[in-house]
């Protein structure tokens, strides 16, 4: 499982990668698209909505069943990645590149792991 | 197989039709080409669809366990009644219809005696639109009472997933709250989750994991005392019917599957059918025009005065009711709480079969279903719940639910319906057993089940992402 050094993680598997201190992009981790399964389909969320942390922001669909995707921290969707509506399959094979969406007025993200801490969370889940 | 297109050869056809004596006009609209219509005899469609008959599997090919879908096997006497001319031939605004209004009628009472509800609608058309109908009049309710604020709908981890569906398409904004660990409601959780925004809750009981709820009255107090609603999901009333009812559980509406606990086919078999019932405070709100009865005579009256609509054609799926109504008389007040009590006692008895074996999610008396974890299995061996599911095909057995509820990991939901003999839950056991004897000898040979299905394993990842949903003609 990979879990890049310059990434921050949530504990409900998503990933966030600062592009500023305000600016973020967010996608789903290596850990959640193995459990997850083969993606088949992604609802992004609308460009402008909030993202209220911990809060449902979008869903993505796998052969076993819907999930929900959460906002890791509080901001403004100012972008979503639609290429990933025809290729979900790229959240299974590329799950760092495959960002869903990107953040303005990034806040709240203290809490957020770091690499070492999440692959030891994760860890802990399967025992 | 092939398809009907394939079949086709040019210039076959069912009959013979004598040559066109009148002369033959062409309007300025007509089309350039023929249409792509298969050529065959009747012979060919009667096969064709005979070997598409062979290649399904439905309850009247064997055991067919699929937790949370009550997959009991129809009784043909209520086919029969349904075919009666008096209910066919007839439109449903005649006068003279008393028969199927009056049938209706006390359709409405026995539903309502067995859930303990005052009301019913036979509008919706299937579980789901039962669901959308009841929260449209939890919605109502709280718009006609000043606290249209009231957006929140509180639904455990545990239920269907449609209870959240429905609940974002009538508009409610859903809160999920985690299960304790016995796999009931957290009361803890939900008094947290409750509140002035909450419009109510949606429960099943006894829930997926084939467990009853014991702080039932509790759960609905608590979301009574904050200003909700209490929503019944039907979906299991198999376990319970004609022992305890939900309106005495405190749930103010409800939907009931006439395809699962009243014996009417599943898709494919016909319509679904998903009545509507709910306390008469709610009743005025209910949608389509209602059976008014006056001197013995029976008509359809104005829809209420506060109704939420149509939600469908006023007469509902008509036929699928005469079917269940047929089941009910059938089974008569003594049998309804028979097939409860022999619902619950052979899930029981097939998971006392397999429990030394498998792990049971939540150990100890289920009610009509119980739910495998083959987490530790996976681990241990790599055979997973969909391998399990999969294999027990090439024992004529329809695979149980997989992987619900989700919060089991590798879950199987099994549940054997009462109308199964102890012959057939002897012989699932044994294929059950059997399975597990070979993943412990050789555990990879299960990744190549099944072997005697019309087909293996689909592709199921590039069916979601690229379906063929149409045939593409050469030219």
């Amino acid at each position: 499982m990979k879990t890049p050094v310059e990434l921050k993680y949530s504990k409900t598997h998503e990933w966030v990668r600062f592009i500023s201190d305000t600016e973020a992009e967010v996608g789903l981790t290596d850990y959640a698209q193995n459990a997850l399964g083969d993606l088949v389909f992604v609802n992004l969320p609308e460009v402008d909505a909030e993202a209220v942390k911990e809060e449902t922001i979008c869903d993505v669909e796998s052969v076993k069943a819907v999930s929900d995707v959460y906002a890791p921290v509080n901001g403004t969707v100012s972008e979503v990645n639609e290429e990933l509506l025809d290729a979900p399959e790229k959240i299974n094979s590329d799950p760092y590149g495959a960002w869903l969406f990107r953040l303005t007025d990034v806040s709240d993200c203290d809490d957020l792991l770091d690499a070492d801490a999440y692959a030891a969370f994760c860890e802990s889940e399967e025992n | 197989m092939k398809t009907l297109f394939e079949r086709s050869v040019k210039g076959r056809h069912c009959s013979i039709l004598p040559a066109c004596d009148v002369p033959v006009v062409k309007p300025a609209e007509a089309r350039e080409k023929a249409l792509h219509l298969p050529e065959l005899s009747e012979t060919d469609i009667s096969r064709h669809y005979t070997e598409l008959a062979k290649q399904t599997f439905g309850v009247n090919d064997g055991f067919y366990p699929l937790g949370s879908c009550t997959m009991k096997y129809n009784p043909k006497v209520n086919e029969d009644a349904a075919a009666l001319e008096g209910f066919t031939a007839i439109h449903p605004t005649q006068k003279d219809a008393q028969g199927c209004l009056k049938l209706l009628s006390m359709m409405e009472k026995d539903l309502s005696e067995i859930t303990g509800m005052d009301e019913f609608t036979f509008n919706p058309a299937a579980g789901a639109h039962g669901e959308l109908t009841g929260l449209m009049l939890i919605k109502r309710y709280h718009e006609l009472h000043g606290t249209p604020e009231r957006n929140k709908i509180i639904v455990p981890d545990s239920a269907h997933g449609t209870n959240p569906a429905s609940s974002s398409m009538c508009g409610f904004t859903v809160i999920n709250i985690p299960s304790s660990e016995d796999g009931c409601v957290d009361l803890e959780e939900l008094r947290k989750a409750v509140g002035d925004d909450t419009a109510g809750l949606m429960l099943t009981n006894p829930n997926t994991l084939g467990i009853f709820d014991k702080n039932i009255k509790a759960i609905t107090d608590i979301v009574h005392e904050a200003g909700g609603l209490c929503y019944y999901d039907g979906a299991n009333l198999n376990a319970i019917m004609g022992i305890a009812r939900p309106g005495d559980m405190g749930f103010d509406c409800i939907h009931l599957n006439l395809h699962k606990s009243f014996s009417t086919p599943h898709g494919g078999g016909g319509p679904g059918s998903g009545p509507v019932g709910c306390k008469s405070f709610l009743a005025n709100y209910l949608p389509g025009e209602r059976i008014t009865v006056k001197d013995g005579v029976y008509a359809w009256s104005e829809r209420g005065s506060e109704s939420i609509g149509k939600v469908r054609g006023f007469h509902g799926n008509f036929l699928v009711v005469v079917k269940a109504f047929t089941y009910l008389l059938t089974l008569g007040k003594e049998g309804v709480p028979e097939v409860a009590k022999n619902a619950v006692l052979n899930a029981n008895y097939l998971k006392h079969l397999l429990e030394d074996t498998y792990d049971v999610a939540k150990p100890g008396t289920c009610m009509h279903e119980f739910v495998l974890t083959l987490e530790n299995l996976k681990k241990e061996t790599g055979v997973s719940a969909m391998d399990v599911a999969k294999a027990l095909q090439d024992y004529g057995i329809h695979p149980p639910t997989m992987y619900f509820p989700l919060n089991v990991h590798e879950a199987l939901m099994v549940e054997p319906t009462e109308t199964e003999s102890k012959e057939t839950l002897d012989q699932a056991a044994a294929a059950f057993l059997d399975i597990y004897k070979t993943i412990q000898e050789n555990p990879e040979s299960l990744h190549e089940t099944p072997h005697n299905s019309p087909i293996g394993r689909p592709d199921e990842v590039n069916a979601a992402r690229h379906p063929k949903l149409r045939y593409h003609f050469d030219d």
